[in-house]
Formats: structure tokens, sequence, C-alpha cells
């Protein structure tokens, strides 16, 4: 007989007044019994509308029996079928409009703690499994995979288990991408994706770091060097500017650079050498996850005050509900519809206010969301000293600008069919690459869409 | 992948050249282009232009003033011993016209260094370099047979006068231009404000006048937007947009604020790492 509680199991976390102050996971996990409690709840739907619901259609029903039956090796079996990084997923995906969105037992109560689950299994199996990864047969093909974040790790581990050999070309020193770049330690613990990575090496994947794909070997000349194919995953890297004055005072950051100080370049540890900014007042200019990520950082480097500055109202903020929760938890500062004007600074050149105007919102825009309106004369400052631009980022020109007949659409993002087949022969791409800033999840559903892609592609290749 | 370094020589007490074994960077790289070194898990990614590449050795050559915390531990390391992270070349070319009859390339202090495969290039387009080369002192000066070399003629100015001639670069500047030197361009390379009033020299002859920023970065590909400058009113990436400039448009000012702003955490760790253990960190 199910659980029929219409709650989940809560999720046990740090206090959020203790770990507003380090970097330490928020969320603790599940208890084996915890677990088990949790998997009670689901009715075995034979439809299985969750899986539909997963873009990379993880066995959720299969997987979630075996936690039933406290078979929890069993249960990562299930899962590692279809998705190579499920630590992670279980930890940033967004369940709630995805597998979650759609469980059954949502329609009246909370659905299934899906994400939870699929955490605790693979947590459980990174502590407690044996590694049994086996090494494919070789192939003898090779693919290069440019990029080692969600989508390029994805497609590279479906490609080793079919028995490629896989390159990965990673620009920065670490692999991971935005698992290691963008999102923090206290969400995503970064031991926790070089586990991730290191079995993707087990299984034959050779990741190269510092390698800037475009700067040294162009796309070309790496089917030159004998790749068969080559996947692009390198993510959506610029970032974007509001153009307003004060942009380049002393003290403003895009998200971007913030988080790769402190995650990527661990400027949160002493003795770590990368600089940046003491601040006592942040404003994190945007609604989205990334945002929310900005201003729980900054809590946590000690600013006293951190607030989200965003246009639209509280309904429309991208960023998942959880997230604002706990951003909220901790004491972020939420100001909806504001909309900087400026930034100002002191004669130094250091920040020393955003000028921000009040919005209301008018008629449903192309993105079918009220479009936010300034109200005339509503302008005032609040007092910073840190301005952190959150407003999203744009593809990286660098391989589009180097590779002959990659075509991108007008905002610079690669054009690219549902198998992640570019407009150049034997050239796939996927993940932000392609869809301008998504979600990881979504990165991942592409790179495993464009492994099959590729595995087709080289197999009729050798057939003629 | 450690990247090991060949060849390492001191060209003055806080110049270092150090050549590194990097063939996958030494096929592509050009004149003007940088690298992004790291010296160890700790360390901060730093930015240096590439003073020289062999393409047949596959070495890149760097040349580095030991100002900082990570220019000290990079020069801590000698012959035979491995830089963690090395990756390049960053940023684009120098751009060289081929109409371009005579150019004056002004170097000064370390960044002669980069100035010098600036002038190479040039020379080697057969264009005919006059350099300006700016150093505080005679004892200091650097790589002055190279520069030699590659130049029609190189003017070297000591501030004290203790070499080729007593005064700043832009007086020996201004002095040929009066004197009727005519250049379709001038390249200078070197402390901002050197390079703000370069272009403030050149400004009322109307001669195009190119610069290398060197602003703070992280990641040097156009993804953490660190390093903007404003080039005429518009915000550019240096990594991705420059290193080179037209000088007459960017914002010496703000570049100079910007480069300024972790001076006071840079102090604190450059008297934390070498009253330790001498630069290296770990032994």
């Amino acid at each position: 007989m199910a659980n029929m509680s219409l709650k989940k199991q809560p999720m046990p976390e740090q206090d959020p007044n203790i770990r507003n102050k380090n970097f330490k996971e928020v969320a603790l996990g599940y208890t084996g019994e915890m677990a088990v409690e949790e998997a009670q709840r689901c009715l075995q739907c034979k439809t299985a509308p969750c899986v539909a619901g997963c873009p990379v259609n993880v066995r959720i029903p299969q997987f979630i029996a075996k936690v039933t039956a406290g078979d929890f090796t069993g249960a990562y079996s299930e899962i590692a079928q279809t998705n190579s990084l499920p630590a992670v997923c279980g930890r940033v995906c967004p369940q709630e409009s995805q597998c979650e969105g759609k469980c059954v037992r949502g329609i009246k109560g909370e659905p299934v703690a899906v994400g939870r689950l699929e955490r605790f299994v693979a947590d459980w199996q990174m502590q407690n499994g044996k590694d049994e990864i086996k090494r494919p047969e070789s192939n003898g093909q090779k693919v290069a995979v440019v990029g080692a974040g969600p989508a390029g790790l994805t497609c590279a581990g479906d490609l080793a288990k079919l028995g490629y050999s896989v390159t990965i070309y990673e620009a920065l020193h670490t692999a991971g991408g935005v698992l290691v770049y963008g999102i923090p330690e206290f969400r995503l613990p970064k031991a926790i994706v070089a586990k991730e990575v290191n079995k993707l090496k087990e299984l034959g994947v050779t990741i190269e770091n510092n390698m800037v794909i475009g700067k040294m070997n162009s796309v070309d000349e790496l089917f030159d060097e004998g790749y068969e194919a080559v996947f692009i995953g390198s993510g959506a890297g610029l970032p974007s500017f509001m153009n307003i004055p004060g942009e380049n005072l002393l003290g403003v950051y895009s998200a971007n650079e913030y988080l790769t100080r402190i995650n990527l370049m661990k400027a949160y540890l002493k003795d770590y050498d990368t600089p940046i900014a003491v601040s006592h007042k942040v404003a994190v200019v945007g609604g989205g996850n990334v945002a929310m990520d900005a201003a729980r950082c900054a809590k946590r480097m000690g600013a006293e005050e951190v607030y989200i500055v965003y246009r639209r109202s509280e309904q429309e903020l991208p960023a998942r509900a959880e997230e604002v929760h706990h951003a909220k938890e901790e004491g972020i500062i939420f100001k909806v519809l504001n909309n900087p004007v400026a930034i100002l600074g002191d004669p130094k050149g250091l920040v020393s206010g955003i000028e921000c105007v009040e919005m209301e919102l008018g008629q449903h825009d192309a993105s079918g969301r009220r479009s936010p309106i300034p109200k005339e004369g509503s302008n005032f400052i609040i007092d910073v000293d840190t301005v952190i631009m959150s407003i999203g980022t744009s593809p990286n020109p660098l391989i589009r600008s180097t590779t002959t007949s990659l075509e991108a659409n007008k905002y610079g993002c690669l054009i690219a069919d549902e198998s992640g087949a570019t407009t150049k022969e034997g050239v796939f791409a996927g993940g932000d690459a392609v869809t301008g800033a998504a979600t990881v999840i979504l990165a991942m559903g592409a790179g495993k869409n464009a492994a099959k892609a590729i595995d087709v592609y080289i197999k009729e290749k050798h057939q003629q | 992948m450690p990247y090991k370094i060949i060849t390492k020589r001191m060209l003055n007490d806080t110049i270092a050249l150090m050549e590194v074994e990097v063939p996958h960077i030494a096929k592509k790289a050009e004149a003007g282009q940088f690298i992004i070194f790291r010296v160890d898990e700790q360390g901060e990614r730093v930015p240096l232009t590439i003073a020289e590449y062999d393409r047949k050795k596959g070495t890149v050559t760097i040349i580095f003033q030991t100002v900082g915390a990570s220019t000290k531990m990079l020069n801590a390391f000698e012959e035979g011993d491995y830089i963690l992270d090395f990756v390049g070349p960053l940023g684009k070319p120098t751009h060289i016209d081929p109409v371009t009859k005579r150019v004056c390339v002004v170097g000064g202090g370390v960044g002669n260094a980069i100035a010098y495969p600036q002038a190479k290039a040039l020379h080697n387009a057969g264009i005919a370099v006059d350099m300006i080369s700016g150093f505080r002192s005679k004892d200091i000066i650097i790589l002055e047979n190279e520069m030699q070399s590659v130049t029609d003629n190189l003017y070297i100015m000591t501030d004290d006068g203790t070499y080729g001639e007593k005064g700043l670069v832009t007086e020996k500047l201004k002095a040929l231009l009066d004197a009727g030197t005519k250049y379709d361009e001038v390249v200078a390379i070197g402390p901002v404000i050197m390079m703000k009033f370069v272009a403030a020299t050149t400004k009322p002859y109307g001669i195009k006048t190119i610069v290398s920023l060197n602003p703070i970065m992280v990641d040097g590909t156009g993804m953490c937007g660190g390093c903007r400058v404003n080039v005429g009113g518009e915000t550019k990436f240096a990594c991705v947009d420059g290193p080179d400039f037209e000088a007459h448009e960017v914002d010496f000012d703000e570049l100079m604020k910007r480069n300024s702003f972790y001076k006071e955490r840079e102090a604190h760790d450059k008297e934390h790492v070498c009253r330790l253990t001498g630069g290296k960190r770990h032994g």
C-alpha cells in the first residue's frame, strides 16, 4: 500500500542563519529511511508521465521501486542507464517543471520527491557502491567534444559507452563548465562534480584542459586530426550588461565574473589568491537562478544587505521557487517591480549606489508575460557598494567565428536540428551554445541526443 | 597536463624570461596575443602577452616583471619545472596593414617585452620600424640587441639619463614628429599612464595610434567581462575584442581605476607569499 501522505518527506537543511555564513551544502540529503518512506508515495503508474517530463528519460518508476525495496544499488543502475550525472541532476534540475510537474500525486498534494530520491541514490552509490565501471571495447573511432560542461560531458559519456574514443577540449583549467564556475558549492559541491567527471575518465574519456578550440586548433583542424565528428557544447558564455551609466565603475561585476571568482577560483577560501570585493551592500540585478546564486554568494561573503532588483513582479521571477524560497530564508531582500537606470559612483570610481525606477505591469508581450513599464518620477536610490549584473548571457562567438560553414541565428546561437546536427557536416552542437542560456538538464538532454545522432552519422559514413 | 619550462633567465633584477614547451600554442601564436598562466591550485589566472614563439621548437616565450604574488611565484620556478596551467593563444593578433610604410613602436619598461614582438612582426612584414624604448635607468634595460635587430632606428630613453637620451618617450616621439618624421602608425605598449600620454602626443598630429591593454581578467575567453574597457564610448572585452585598441578612443582614466581595484589585496598577498616560502607555496 502506497504512502498516501500529501506532503513530501521534508528535506533536512542547514538552518538559514547558519548556512548564510558558510559555503557548505544547504540541503543535507535524505537518510535511507526517509528515502524508502518517500519512495512509497510513488503509485508506480503504468503510463509513467514523469519519465516523459525528463529530458533524459530517467527510468523513474523503476528506480523508485528499487528504493522502496531498499535496493539502492539496483536503483542506481536504473538511473545510470540514461543519466550520466545523477548526483548533479538530483540537486540542480527544475523538477517542478519536469518529472515532478507531471507526477499524478501532484494533482492533489505534493508530487513524489523524484529529485531528492535521485540525489539520495546517487550519493548513496558514491559512498557505498563498488565502482564497476567497465571500459567498453573500443571501436577505434575518434570523436572530439568542445566544452566539458553538462552537454559535453553527457555526450562524451554516451559515446564512450558505445565504444568511441572521445576527447573533450575544455578552455578552463577544471572540467565541469557551469557546474564548477557557476553553480555555487552550497548547491552543488564541487567534489561531486569531480567524482562524476572521474567516472567518465574511467569510461575512457580523455579531458584536455586549457584548450581553447578556435584559438589553438579550429574545428576544421580537428577533422584533419582524424576526428570523425565534433560536438560543440561551448555554452553561453558572454555576459550581457544593461548599457546604463556607471556599469564600468569599480564594484560592478557580471554574475559570471562574481560567481567564477567564488566558485572556480575559490575566493571564499583564505588560502586562494583570488581577489574579490569586500562588499557590505550588494544589488543583484535580475531574477533568474544565476541571480539567486550570486545574491546568496554575496551574503556568504559577508555582505550585510543583499538586494535582488527585478523589473517584473515576484510571480514572473524566472528562478526556481525553491531558490527564491532559500534566498528569502537567508535574508536576501527582494526589490521586485524595480529597474535600474544608473549606477552611481564616488570620486574614486567606486560604486556608491544604484538608481532604480519603479515599474508596473502592462500588456502581455511576446514572451507571454506582462511587460514592465516604468512609473515616471518614481526614481529612487539604493545605497550599495557592489552591483552584480545577472541579466543573461549570449553564446561565445569564438567557435562560430573560426569555423567554416557553421551558421548561427541572429542571437549568435548555433543553428542545430533536434538531433543536434549543425549546418556543417559532421559537426553537432547542443546546450546553451544552441539554445542560449537554459538549464543543466536541457543541455544534458541535447548532449544525449547528439551522441545518438553522432553514432548514426559515423556508422552511415562507414557503410558508404 | 602541466607545461614545462625549457629556458629561464633574468633580463634584469626583476624581469624574467621563460620559454615554455607548448607546441599547440606555438603552432597558432601571433604577435599581440596573450596566454594565461596559473602557478598552482591556489593561484590566480594571470594574463601575459606572448613575447616570442618558435613553431619548430614548439615553444612560447613570456617575459614578466615580478610585481605581484603570482609573478613572484612564477619566478620561483626554474628550468625543467612545470607550470600547472598555461592556456592560449588568446585575444586577436596585432593587425598589420600591408599599406603601412613606417611605424613608430613605443615601449615602456617591461612593456618593451611586448613592444618588441610587435616591432618584429611589423619588420618581418617589410615595414620600416622606429622604436622608442623607455626605461627608468641603465641597469634595467632589456632586449636591446633584439630590438636593435628589428628596427631602423632604436631610441633608448632613460628617466635618469644613465643611458641613451635622458627624458620621456613622449618627448622623443614629439621631437621626431616635429622634426618631420612621417609615421603611418604609432604603437604604444607600457604602463597605462605612458600609453595615455603617447595617445595625447599623437592626437594633434592625427596619427593612428594602437595600444595593447592588459586589464584585470579571469578566464580570458569572453566569459567573465572583467576586462571591459571603454573604447569610443562602447564597452569592449579586452580578451576577445583586443588586447589591441585604437588609443585615441580608449578611456585610460577608467582603465587605471579598474586596474587598481584589488591593489590592497595584492599588496597583502605579495608580502604573505614572499616571506613564508620565498615564492613557492608547497616547498
